[in-house]
This record gives C-alpha cells, structure tokens and sequence, in this order.
C-alpha cells in the first residue's frame, strides 16, 4: 500500500475565518490522507517550516482577508529559497479571479474559490501528490 | 367556537385523509426540517401547546418575545446601519458620507485585521492586510479624519472591535471632545465580545482574564461617563459563519452573556446598573422560518435568564435588543445577482423578527469587499422593506402563526440544553472548545450537504450555468499601506513624544494595578499614542492568548 499523502493545511497572516480551512482539513482526512493543520495567525515561515518539519507533499494555504498575494507569494518564496519546490501549494479564500490568475503564474499550483467541493480539493491533491 | 377536542377530533380524520392524499402526491423529500434539524410537519394548528401570557406576553413586556418596544416600527424603523471601511481612514470617510447621503441612518465601522489586532500598520505582521477588510486605524489622526464632517452627537456609531475595543472607544471620546460633543452625548456601540473571538472569530490578543478585566472596566465607565452607549454587543453572528445551527447560534451567544454578566456582577457592579447597555448581534441566514424564531427564542430566554438568574429588576436589562446581518457565508460567487435575492428575504426574516438595526449584504462579497453600486442595492432593499412592503406597520406580525410559535417553543427548548450543557462543563470561557467541536461538526455537515445535493444552492448546484467574469468589483489600493507608513513616521516626529511615554508609562502602572483602565486610554488617545503602542503595553503586562488548535 502506497504512503498516506501528508498535507498541511494553514492560515498565514491575521486572518480568523477558518470554517473552510477545517472543513477541508476534515475531508482530506476522510479521503485518507495524513493533514496538519497550523490554527491561526501562521507567519510564511512557520507555515514553510512546518511543511519540512512534517515532511508533506502538499501545502494548503486559506485567506479571506484580502492578504493572498502578499502572504501566498511569500510561502512560495521561502520554499524556493529552501530548495523545496517540491512542495506543492493549493490555495483558497476569497480570491478575485485576476489574483488567482497571478498567483498561478508565480507557482499556485490551483486556487479554490467559494463553491468549490470538498470532492474537487481531494482529487486535485491526489492528482498533485499521485 | 370550537373546542380544543372538536380540533383534536377532526384533525385526527384529517391526518388519515393526508396520507392517502400523500400517496398520490407523493412529498418532495423523506423528511423536512429546519437547519437546525427541527422537524416540520405537514401544517400547524392552535392544538400547538403555548401559554400566551407567560410564553409572548405583548410587544415591550417581559418577556420580550414580540418586541422589546410597544409599538415597534411604527414608532421607529430600524436603524439601516451598513458594515463599511476598508483602505485609509480618508477613503472610509468618503463612503460613510456616500451612504449617509444614501439615507442611511447610522454608522457602522470595519477596521482591518491589524487595528483589530492591536499591531500598527508598520508592524510585520501587518504585511499585506492593511486597509483589507477595513480601514486602517493606528491613532487619533485617523480617527479624526475618519469621522471628518461627521458630527458626532447626531449619528450612532457602531464599531466593529473586541480586544482593543476600550482603546477605539476612548479614540472616538477624544474626536468628540475636539468637536465639542460631550461623551454622554454619544450613542453608539462596541462589540467588545471577546468570548466569541476564542471561538469563532480569530481577533483575540490577550488571555481570558485580563481580557474580562477589560470588558468590566468598560462597563463600570461606560455606566457613568457613556450613559447612552452600547458597551457590548454579544455576538452570535460569527458563531453562525462559522457554521452553527441556529439554536447553537442562540445558546453559545447567550452562554457568553451569561459569561459576561457573571464577570461584571462579581466585580461588585449591580446587574441593572450595566445590564441595559449589553447589546446582541445576529445573523439573519436562508431558512426563512426558523430565522425568525430564532430572534423571538432568543429575546424569551435572555429575558428569563436576566430576571431568574440573576435577579435583573428593571425591564431595560432583561429587553434583548440586537443588530442583525445577513448571512454572508450563504452567498455564492456563481451568479452573484442571485445573492440580491436571498439577502432580501434573510432581511425580512429579521425584520419580522424585530431588530433594532440592520445590515444588507452586498451581491458580490463572496468575491470582494463590496462596490458602491452593489451597496447601493443592498441599502435600497433595506429601504424596500421599510417603506414599500407594509411589513413595519404592526407588531410582529408572524406572532400566533402556528409554525412560528411551534419553532420559537421548540428553538428556545434546544438552546436552553445547550445552555445547561454549557453550564456544566464550567460556562463559556471554559467551554471554547467544546463550542468549536459542535460549530465544526454542524459546518462539515451543512457542506456535505450541499455536495450530495441534500441542501439545494440556486446556481451553485441546481440551475448552473456557464460562469460569466464578473467586472467592477472594488480593490484596495494596494499602496495604501506605504502611505499609513509613511502617515506614522511622520506622526512619530510630529506629536509630543515625551507625554506619549508619560501616558504609556501610566497606563502601564494602572494595567499592573486594579485601576480601571479607560481613564489611561484616553489619555493615550489624546497624545497621539499609537493602538500598537497602547496594546504593546498591555501584551507585555497581560501575555498573549495562543489558540488551542483541535485538529
């Protein structure tokens, strides 16, 4: 049997909003997989040291509070100055779809946005981390 | 007239008839119920058990249920009071004045993440969420150019701030003193609910206690110098965002009142000197019915609850009076006109409920902060149901509605066992976690219910169509956090630097002591001391509150 996929889920920046955050990181774990999740108010580089330290595959990152591309774009940074691209980052919040056009340019791997399914968020991640 | 056994009689052969009507039209679904899993039955009728004096009573009489004014919106309309700010306090004071030129008849303030947070805007962890989801504030010049040309003792202001709610509070004393506005002139509100933060909203700062120390020293002010201000706002609102069902939403809201009156009481205050300045704030969600008896559950058991538990006397402090907003997280991204639809049905449901004052969502807010045109409409439907529909010309015009009256008995008993749940684990700071266990549990559910199609979304997962991109949807300058840095530095040059390190040093001296605190703070405020300032004073005497994380 193939190694669980390990995933971290976390809330960077001051943002409190984490129904979804939970609500995924409880459907991850449903689908099988192994998820930490950070709680609140997570700067990048606890998120990025958390994913090293927890060795997943994939990094989950909620915003609703308008910070994405700052604190996104700051994750994805920190791990190339890790040397861990192999990280994967997925997204979602509330995100403009112009932003999450940007954000996949600089290496978001997707961006979920309301009304998306916790189905769609499983397959994906399997489809990241397969 | 009828007897009750005729009733019964005939409604006995009545259910027969039913089901052989039933088996040719056959029900849409296996069971029907409320969000809050309340069954709903085929139709309701007077043989509903109530007591109407002990139950209702009338509108302005314990216990509340029909309103907590006589006559209601017939003397006044609710307050139409829209959630704004976002950017410089120059940019919100724009829209303040748009709505109010709108017709808006209060004020109501969003600050970003840091103010709520007690960091300035130059402080690291601001980076990115300045001016977001609200406005900017770091000190009393902003607060002046926030409320510039606004003037104070003619509008209420509500401001949306809890850990450093005394800190606001005392800035927007020490604007009104420069208009020359009395602080017993002022009429307002602070949400100043700390309780809720731990469990469903985020914005904490300080651990349990000295937050409570807080929220007393506010109350015991307030009573002599704010005599007309709302001094809390006790707020199921987030709870339910955060994916509550509806009797969670009543019971946990309450169970921090309780939390908060307990607080006060034992800092020797006598509970109908603070207790008719505690002020409520609800959500107003989809299931139309069961909205509207959640306000009037609600209104019964605070009002049982102040006069039995705590042997409240004056009829002020057992009236629960309370802000609603519509339900934000029902809104859907996908055909966003479709949310000017369910926001004017979610405002209704709290207008038959009877609230003080109201805010509308905007159509586009599961994307952005909204538009102007997209507030506008959500004013204009406000403003629709006020004076257009009829529905404020009598006293809660839902009461003796079979239904209504079955949901309200059955709400209130629901909430109540949560409420003694509560209770036995120790009340609610030490139930946090026992609270975001059920709000989770409930989230997760309503989710799924959405995925198996349980739980229809218009356009989300019934009548979808190909998604269109949506234009015009606002965005926050992104330099504006250069500019309050900028704004801050020069602050910093400017102001007397030596009485700000006085009245930091004597607020740090009264933080370490029992002295209320408000005195301090407005001291700070009038100096120019920054909210960083201020509330790194208090981190270093009070430690910082971490999160216990569940998962």
């Amino acid at each position: 049997m193939p190694d669980k996929i390990r995933v971290l889920i976390a809330k960077p920046g001051l943002d409190g909003h984490d129904r979804g955050a939970k609500v995924i990181a409880q459907a991850l774990r449903d689908a099988g997989m192994e998820v930490v999740y950070t709680g609140l108010r997570q700067t990048p580089a606890q998120i990025v040291n958390a994913a090293l330290q927890e060795d997943v595959r994939v990094i989950g990152l909620s915003s609703l509070s308008g910070a994405h591309l700052t604190l996104f774009k700051a994750v994805l940074g920190l791990l190339r100055e890790k040397g861990a691209q192999d990280i994967r980052v997925v997204g979602g919040g509330v995100i403009p779809d112009s932003d999450a056009a940007e954000l996949k340019a600089a290496g978001v791997a997707e961006i979920f946005t309301p009304g998306a399914t916790t189905t769609q968020v499983v397959d994906f991640i399997r489809g990241l981390a397969g | 007239m009828s007897s009750d056994s005729d009733l019964r009689q005939k409604f006995e052969t009545w259910q027969a008839g039913l089901q052989a009507a039933t088996g040719k039209r056959p029900e849409r679904k296996p069971r029907f119920a409320t969000d809050s899993g309340l069954d709903v039955d085929p139709v309701y009728t007077p043989l509903t058990d109530r007591d109407y004096l002990d139950n209702l009573g009338l509108p302005g009489e314990y216990p509340f249920t029909r309103g907590v004014q006589a006559n209601m919106y017939r003397g006044r309309l609710w307050t139409m009071r829209q959630y704004a700010g976002f950017g410089s306090a120059a940019e919100t004071n724009r829209r303040f004045k748009y709505l109010l030129g709108q017709g808006q008849t209060g004020l109501s303030v969003a600050f970003d993440l840091p103010t709520q947070i007690g960091y300035d805007s130059d402080h690291p962890l601001a980076a990115g969420e300045v001016g977001k989801v609200g406005v900017a504030i770091d000190s009393l010049a902003d607060m002046e150019t926030l409320f510039d040309g606004i003037p104070l003792d003619q509008v209420s202001t509500s401001m949306t701030i809890n850990s450093p709610a005394a800190v606001l509070l005392a800035m927007y004393i020490a604007v009104a003193e420069k208009q020359g506005v009395a602080p017993a002139r002022l009429n307002g509100t602070i949400q100043n609910d700390i309780l809720k933060e731990y469990v469903a909203r985020g914005t904490y700062i300080f651990p349990p206690a000295p937050s409570m120390r807080l929220i007393t020293d506010i109350f015991s002010y307030c009573s002599r110098e704010l005599p007309n201000w709302n001094t809390i706002s006790i707020s199921g609102y987030h709870i339910r965002e955060a994916g509550s069902t509806a009797a969670q939403e009543i019971a946990f809201t309450l169970a921090n009142g309780i939390a908060y009156v307990e607080a006060a009481v034992g800092c020797g205050l006598p509970v109908d000197k603070f207790a008719p300045r505690l002020s409520f704030f609800f959500n107003a969600h989809l299931n139309f019915f069961e909205e509207v008896a959640k306000f009037r559950a609600a209104r019964r058991l605070w009002a049982r609850i102040m006069r039995e538990r705590f042997g409240a006397d004056d009829p002020r402090s057992t009236a629960l009076r309370f802000h609603t907003q519509t339900a934000g997280c029902t809104l859907t991204a996908q055909q966003p006109d479709t949310n000017i639809m369910r926001v004017a049905f979610q405002a209704l449901s709290a207008v038959l409920g009877g609230t003080q004052s109201l805010h509308t969502n905007s159509r586009d807010e599961a994307m952005a902060l909204p538009s102007e045109e997209s507030v506008l409409i959500a004013l204009r439907t406000q403003q629709v149901i006020a004076h257009e529909t009829g529905v404020a010309d009598t006293v809660d015009p839902l009461g003796g509605s079979y239904f209504v009256e079955s949901l309200t008995d059955r709400l209130a008993a629901k909430a109540g066992e949560y409420i003694e749940k509560i209770d036995a684990l120790g009340g609610s700071a030490a139930a946090i976690e026992y609270m975001q266990k059920e709000i989770h549990q409930a989230a997760y559910r309503y989710q799924k219910d959405i995925e198996s199609g349980e739980k229809t979304v218009v356009g989300l997962n019934k009548f979808t169509m190909p998604p269109t991109p949506v234009t015009g949807l606002l965005r926050v300058d992104p330099a504006v956090q250069e500019r309050e840095n900028a704004k801050l530095a020069s602050l910093r040059l400017a102001r007397d630097n030596g009485a700000v390190e006085a009245a930091l040093a004597a607020l740090k001296e009264a933080a370490g002591s029992g002295d209320n605190l408000m005195p301090r703070f407005v001291g700070c405020a009038r100096v120019y001391a920054t909210l960083g300032e201020i509330c790194g004073v208090l981190r270093q005497v009070f430690g910082e509150y971490r999160q216990q994380v569940m998962f």
